[in-house]
């Protein structure tokens, strides 16, 4: 299985996206913003991070990078693609996902454990959850309240598009707490919270159980595992 | 004439050196620049004439304080000679580089440095603390190495003061926007508040990297045809300040108006610029590489020829320009961020061209090194620097500052706390006991923290608000290194010695306590003006107390900064000598929390608690006192109690050891309980009797070489009789007790409020009060968060 991860210039998470991927199963691929080529890849991820150090507006420019097209391309025809963070802002700037993304109401950038209730299990990366269930994965942006107009977010909510949605406490001003989307066919999801960073005992969030042992992200990369194999 | 100065190739006011050779009697404003009558006057020693105005500027900036070192260069030596073999064996690199390296290991080094940027973030709050950040973590990648953690050490005015607001905002932002966009995890730091600092805050920055031992650069010019290539984002107006005074002299009025002396960042530039290096190393295609910071190409060329022990030519007609209109001496001074400077052999320039064209980074070449240990410099076919490098970058003036004992001091000693009003009941305790976990400086720094990604990179096994930061540099192995850092101002304001051996005491404790073992040293001397005899006595203490304390624990200096006129008119800010210590542990998966997780476990107090409060939290807080003599420090029982955490943890022992410091016992409580919200009921009896102290004592005594350790049932004693055997008194305290779910741990990443679900436990002090982890949760959490959210 093997899992593009793409590295733009001021791009953060690609390690641990590619780390992420290897702990599910899969092989990571480095994909270049420069490069067409996706190599073949089964799906992609768009990690975290400051592509073009966020100038212009957040993703706005990485949205036009070459790889970009043969992405918005290769989605079209059903391949499975995640964005997490900037990743999610990419993909709302390439229009694979509707509405935007500003700063954070509280005017900080926000760290946090921060959990989250999965509101749509049938996509390519969500698969692994079950319905309601709830997650604790890492939140960390300055530029994560998801906006949209009126009738985009009525659509997003009569269509069942909303993937996740904040639990307890909105981080960042989000409308109806949207902390993520998935597109009308399922392949494409869009979150700002990092589920790479919850995939290795040690180095997760802090649970009930033990200091830093939460994995709850690690469902997301075991689910496209899932649905590769399924497809 | 101002209708030919921007076409001629080479404007007719360019200083040259043969004008300056004809031209001896002209008038230099060297007084403006900073330079002494003496200072100048070598300089026109060494070179057998009147510099030129370039030559000047150089001259001016490399020999200032913050670039030679001068009045602290006589005491920095003992950092080098109070060593022993032992301290040596581990250190690939010592004083004197970029930073330091430390052998870890499984070919794995580290190298790690603490550096200031005081006055730019006084002026300036966040672009200063940014390229702060930006500054030390270049150091860091200039070794060679991939950085892969960040830390911070702040001192800010009094929280009630109008000003400190806008310095903290501006600072914590600062650090926030740089260090995140560079995908360096930030794991921990300190944040202090006393009006001392009001006028002189202080934003030390650390930064940490890692690398293979073969990968090791440093930043030298030696093969004669090497070019020398500057790389990185373009040059601008950013931080000539003072060399201002030299294009006002040299142009005419409708010349380029006075610079500003803050530099501005620009993370992401930095990012890629990171990217790119570790790309141009692994391709072998750099012999030599040197950051740009203080002093900007004047110190690159100078220190890369002189640590060579060759020359260079350059032209800096051909180095790249954010701004056209910029001098000749403007261009050797400016501190534009981000910029690098490789010496690339002939037969790599094209590699290195493809490199750095892949991640879009411009370069230009500037010239070539050179056989003679002269540095030329050219401005089109003009020469304005001809020099012996050597004289610039390392053969700077060296002052033998006076020094004199304070005449205050000996009053302040003699100011006990003594003769403070202690608590009658256990009411007024236990009030007291919330004032001081409340308060700015013991609070939790959650709301400072909350801004900074610790998570990116995915090995961060320990961040605030445990005692020490940790990550993991193998993933084959979880090999990893813990660092902690501390200062502690009013202690050093007591006594400079025996404060920077506090401080290094606390830091060696605190990365003890994480189950690593304490390897070496990096510092950051923040003080008044060294030309105030009485400060200069307090450096001169200070760094006698840190090389012998170094000696003693057996753990090397491996490099550092200092930073001197820190006082506002004639009063200096407390000494406040900041001592990092780095640490390595074998696999990062058995590192020890500072708090407690489970239930049921015995809580053990290792260690002597006195009746030491002079300097403390308690007399800080509750009386608004400073004054006496700080606790005494005992550096070989450190060794011992770091031996046995360390045994302690190996055998799996120890579910948490947190340490005690400001604050003392009652903040340690109270941090422990709210780190991962598991209660406790504790007794202070026999800490009373063993140590023939009151409650007061018991509970804010700030004694030294104190460890909380948790320890399950079915290891008491075992633990026990280790503790025994090495002479480490332990008295059994308590036992933790109860759950709560807090909105994620008061003392946890998520924040300090409580989601008040119902499940509570409680902290109880026997005989004193007893909290419910949800109301303590609210005291520590919040006070940042409403001074200044």
């Amino acid at each position: 299985m093997r899992i593009g991860v793409v590295t733009f210039p001021g791009t953060l998470d690609d390690r641990d996206a590619q780390r992420a991927v290897r702990l599910a199963g899969g092989e990571p691929v480095a994909l270049w913003h420069a490069d067409t080529d996706l190599h073949k890849v089964d799906a992609v991820v768009l990690p975290g991070g400051f592509s073009f150090g966020d100038y212009l507006r957040c993703g706005a420019i990485a949205a036009q990078a070459p790889v970009m097209e043969s992405i918005i391309k290769a989605a079209g025809g059903g391949l499975p693609v995640l964005g997490i963070c900037n990743g999610f802002q990419v993909l709302v700037e390439s229009h694979l996902l509707p509405g935007g993304l500003i700063r954070n109401d509280v005017q900080t950038f926000v760290c946090r454990d921060q959990k989250l209730i999965v509101e749509n299990v049938d996509t390519a990366w969500t698969n692994e959850f079950t319905l309601g269930q709830e997650i604790t994965i890492p939140l960390k942006n300055g530029e994560g309240g998801y906006i949209a107009d009126a009738e985009t977010l009525k659509r997003l909510e009569g269509e069942g598009l909303v993937a996740f949605r904040y639990k307890d406490f909105n981080p960042n001003g989000s409308m109806n707490d949207i902390a993520g989307l998935r597109n009308e066919r399922g392949n494409v999801v869009g979150l700002m919270p990092h589920p790479e960073h919850a995939v290795e005992p040690g180095f997760g969030p802090d649970t009930s159980a033990a200091m830093r042992s939460g994995v709850d992200g690690l469902g997301f990369f075991k689910s496209v595992l899932n649905s590769v194999v399924n497809a | 004439m101002a209708l030919f100065k921007k076409g001629s190739a080479a404007p007719s006011n360019v200083d040259t050196t043969a004008n300056a050779a004809a031209t001896p009697e002209k008038h230099q404003p060297w007084k403006e620049l900073g330079l002494k009558e003496d200072e100048y006057a070598r300089i026109r020693e060494i070179l057998g004439r009147r510099p030129t105005s370039a030559e000047l500027a150089m001259y001016s900036v490399m020999w200032s304080e913050h670039c030679s070192y001068k009045s602290s260069k006589i005491y920095l030596r003992q950092f080098g000679e109070k060593v022993t073999d032992a301290m040596r064996e581990h250190l690939m690199v010592g004083m004197g580089e970029n930073a330091g390296v430390v052998d870890i290991g499984e070919g794995w080094a580290v190298t790690f440095k603490v550096e200031s940027h005081n006055h730019p973030s006084y002026i300036e709050p966040f672009q200063g603390a940014a390229t702060g950040v930006g500054g030390i973590v270049r150091d860091i990648l200039t070794m060679g190495a991939r950085p892969i953690a960040v830390m911070d050490q702040l001192r800010f005015g009094d929280v009630s003061h109008p000003d400190t607001a806008r310095v903290v905002h501006g600072v914590v932002s600062g650090i926030s926007f740089y260090g995140n966009c560079l995908g360096l995890p930030n794991i921990g730091g300190e944040t202090v508040f006393d009006k001392v600092y009001q006028g002189n805050p202080l934003v030390n920055a650390l930064s940490v990297g890692a690398l293979r031992h073969e990968d090791l650069k440093l930043a030298k010019a030696s093969n004669p045809g090497d070019q020398v290539i500057l790389f990185g984002a373009r040059t601008g107006a950013d931080g000539i300040g003072g060399v201002s005074v030299l294009a006002s002299e040299t142009f005419d009025a409708d010349g380029p108006s006075r610079r500003p002396a803050v530099q501005v960042g620009d993370p992401f530039a930095e990012k890629v610029l990171i990217e790119c290096c570790l790309e141009l190393y692994a391709a072998g295609v750099v012999a030599g590489i040197q950051d740009l910071g203080g002093a900007g190409l004047s110190c690159a060329t100078s220190e890369l020829a002189s640590n060579g022990q060759a020359g260079m030519r350059v032209q800096l007609r051909n180095v790249l320009l954010r701004d056209e209109s910029l001098t000749p001496e403007e261009i050797l001074m400016s501190e534009s961020q981000e910029r690098m400077m490789a010496i690339v052999p002939k037969r790599d320039v094209a590699a290195f061209t493809a490199i750095v064209d892949k991640w879009e980074v411009e370069h230009s070449v500037l010239g070539e090194v050179i056989r003679e240990p002269r540095l030329y410099i050219n401005w089109g076919d003009e020469e304005i620097v001809n020099v012996p490098p050597r004289t610039v970058a390392h053969d700077g003036p060296v002052y033998e500052r006076p020094v004199a004992y304070p005449a205050w001091i000996d009053a302040l000693n003699a100011d006990s706390s003594a003769r403070l009003p202690r608590a009658v009941d256990a009411a007024a305790l236990a009030e007291q006991i919330v004032e001081v976990v409340s308060s700015p400086n013991q609070a939790s720094k959650n709301w400072i923290t909350n801004q900074y990604d610790h998570y990116v990179g995915g090995n961060t096994a320990l961040a605030m608000p445990d005692d020490g930061g940790m990550v993991r540099v193998s993933e084959e192995t979880g090999l990893g290194i813990s660092i902690a850092t501390d200062a502690n101002g009013r202690y050093g304001q007591l006594d400079p010695y025996a404060g920077a051996q506090l401080a290094l005491a606390e830091a060696y404790r605190n990365v003890a306590v994480t189950g690593a073992t304490p390897m070496a040293v990096t510092n950051c001397l923040n003080f008044g003006s060294p030309e105030n005899p009485e400060v200069m006595w307090q450096f001169k203490q200070a760094t006698a107390g840190l090389a012998d304390g170094c000696l003693a624990l057996g753990i090397p200096v491996t490099g550092g900064n200092v930073s001197f006129y820190n006082q506002t008119g004639d009063v200096a800010i407390h000494p406040t000598p900041v001592v990092g210590v780095l640490g390595v542990i074998d696999d990062v998966a058995r590192r020890i929390p500072s708090g407690w997780q489970d239930e049921g476990h015995n809580i053990y107090l290792l260690g002597t608690t006195r009746d030491e409060l002079d300097g403390s939290v308690w007399a800080g807080v509750i009386h608004d006192h400073l004054g006496g003599k700080p606790p005494v420090v005992d550096l070989a029982f450190e060794l011992s109690l770091a031996s046995a955490l360390n045994a302690a943890s190996e055998q799996g022992l120890i579910a948490s050891a947190h340490d005690l410091s400001e604050g003392g016992l009652a903040q340690a409580l109270v941090e422990s309980v709210l780190r991962f919200g598991v209660g406790a009921r504790v007794w202070l009896d026999e800490i009373k009797q063993v140590g023939g102290i009151d409650d007061t004592a018991a509970l804010f005594s700030e004694s030294t070489g104190r460890v909380l350790v948790s320890v399950g049932r079915e290891d008491d004693v075992k633990f026990v009789g280790l503790c025994e055997a090495r002479g480490i008194p332990v008295l059994r305290i308590g036992v933790t007790d109860g759950r709560a779910v807090l909105g994620g741990s008061a003392g946890s990443p998520s924040g300090g409020t409580a989601s008040g679900d119902g499940t509570d436990a409680r902290l109880e002090i026997q005989g004193v009060a007893s909290w419910s982890l949800t109301e303590l949760a609210g005291v520590h959490g919040g006070t940042l968060a409403e001074l200044f959210g």
